[in-house]
């Protein structure tokens, strides 16, 4: 792998972000919105509900965590959707860049369009809500660790389709998320799902991530298990990703779409 | 004189249907190639295949004696290509496109690089301009630049000239001649300017439905169809096949 080519596809979405203020402005406005509606939501149930009695901000620890998610996958994504915008695909694919060079470039490249996003809807929590999302302590850097991995895999899913059947797909690549959100379990227990879509969820990293959210939350009770069962589903849909990636590049090589890609 | 492209037998099959059908040629070193044909007839599926974007169906193209299918990725370190159906990015300013395309093909010293390619280019004047902000032909002044940032063996030409004005398309045929000659490049031109052709090329390949109907020099063609310039041997050859369909 070349660290030069690595830079030179981070440079190209670097110097597009930082050249203008209103995809700045876009990447951030989206999670604060989501995390101030949220906020006002989980000050709601905190007054109300039992289950959330004296226990500030799971749900919001569970919003940010949720779009932390969102905007991996989604940043991965928008960097594959811009090429195709921008008709610059082809200029990519005959540049000598291997496959591990682009996905090793684009997931630099997410993180950093994710922070930029989140990271000021974070710091606002704290004054309006009186909530840190740092109480979740330690495991909290596994717990967006595994979330991270998770987001970038979705990511590959959807560019892998980009790839072999071009912009018609896009609309997959909004979708994508939304559709595992109720199985995720993302803001209440799995316990909550019928028995069929249970033992669906329990195929997702997603649920134990979350878990171990409520768990530490409302329990303090840190449960490494959650976070061992995360990770390993993690390594199982980021191997199938990423070698769905690979074949999707070798089939487009065949049926031609790296030529007409923007078309 | 040496062989830098060698294309065997290649063919291309979409389904059923036959885009190229075995055609071999080569390319010398220092030699401009001119493709010729009517829209459809397989130039840039060819042209993609010689670039690794697309899989042969069979046969095959060496580059400097190695095999495009097995060596992608160092092969296409000496290629470049450019087509006015693909752009850089737009929100980019000139300089940043060529400083990526310059880390992306592992260019040394890209700040010389850009600065002799802006100079040779004529640049200079719009540099740090979007490159969504400028004339057709400015854009392709610059996507010739992003073609040699890497300093190629072998470029790849797909209408180079399409929509510029006579002055433009002018520079644009001058520069690629001087370049050619002083790098020793080999190059494939695709082309429906009949002039331009007749000017650059040595050797010309005509080609309809996916075959080559007929090659040589542009005055051979001339010459061996009775005909008075390369655009008549273009429309009798067309013509001809049409009618054999």
């Amino acid at each position: 792998m070349s660290l030069n080519r690595i830079i030179g596809l981070f440079l190209r979405h670097f110097f597009l972000i930082k050249s203008s203020l209103p995809r700045i402005l876009d990447l951030i406005y989206w999670p604060t919105i989501q995390i101030i509606l949220w906020g006002f939501i989980s000050k709601f149930f905190t007054a109300y509900s039992d289950y959330y009695n004296n226990t500030v901000g799971v749900i919001l620890t569970c919003a940010i965590l949720y779009d932390f998610l969102f905007r991996s996958s989604i940043s991965f994504n928008m960097l594959f959707l811009e090429e195709i915008w921008s008709r610059n695909f082809t200029n990519l694919f005959i540049a000598p860049m291997r496959i591990s060079e682009i996905i090793t470039a684009l997931v630099g490249t997410a993180l950093i369009r994710t922070l930029i996003g989140l990271v000021p809807a974070i710091l606002i929590t704290s004054p309006l809500f009186g909530i840190s999302i740092l109480n979740l302590g330690i495991p909290l850097f596994f717990l967006f660790l595994s979330l991270y991995i998770f987001g970038i895999t979705l990511g590959l899913f959807v560019s892998s389709g980009l790839l072999r059947y071009g912009p018609a797909f896009e609309n997959i690549a909004w979708s994508s998320l939304f559709l595992l959100a109720p199985l995720g379990c993302i803001y209440y227990p799995i316990e909550i799902l019928p028995d069929f879509f249970q033992n669906v969820a329990r195929g997702l990293p997603l649920v134990y991530i979350f878990e171990e959210a409520r768990s530490i939350l409302v329990n303090q009770v840190v449960n490494y298990s959650n976070i061992k069962n995360a990770f390993l589903l993690n390594a199982i849909y980021l191997f199938v990703g990423i070698s769905l990636f690979y074949y999707s590049f070798s089939q487009a090589r065949k049926k031609g779409s790296l030529i007409n890609i923007g078309e | 004189m040496q062989k830098t492209v060698i294309v065997e037998n290649l063919s291309k099959n979409y389904f059923k249907k036959e885009a190229v059908k075995e055609i071999s040629f080569t390319i010398n070193e220092n030699e401009i190639l001119g493709l010729l044909g009517p829209n459809g007839c397989g130039k840039t599926t060819t042209i993609a295949m010689m670039l690794g974007l697309l899989k042969p169906s069979n046969g095959r193209v060496v580059i400097h004696g190695l095999d495009i299918e097995k060596n992608r990725i160092s092969l296409l370190h000496k290629m470049n290509f450019i087509s006015p159906y693909i752009e850089l990015p737009k929100k980019l300013s000139v300089k940043e496109n060529l400083i990526v395309y310059g880390k992306l093909y592992g260019v040394k010293f890209i700040s010389d690089r850009i600065k002799y390619l802006s100079e040779k280019l004529r640049l200079e004047e719009f540099i740090n301009k979007k490159t969504g902000e400028l004339s057709s032909g400015q854009k392709n002044r610059v996507s010739l630049a992003k073609a040699l940032i890497n300093e190629p063996s072998i470029l790849f030409l797909d209408e180079p000239t399409a929509s510029l004005d006579p002055e433009t398309g002018d520079f644009v045929r001058s520069f690629i001649e001087k370049i050619s000659r002083e790098k020793k490049m080999s190059i494939l031109l695709a082309s429906h300017n009949m002039d331009e052709v007749k000017r650059l090329c040595k050797n010309v390949l005509m080609m309809n439905n996916g075959v080559i109907i007929d090659k040589g020099t542009p005055d051979d063609l001339i010459k061996k169809h009775g005909k008075r310039n390369l655009e008549e041997v273009f429309l009798k050859l067309n013509r001809n096949n049409h009618e054999l369909k």
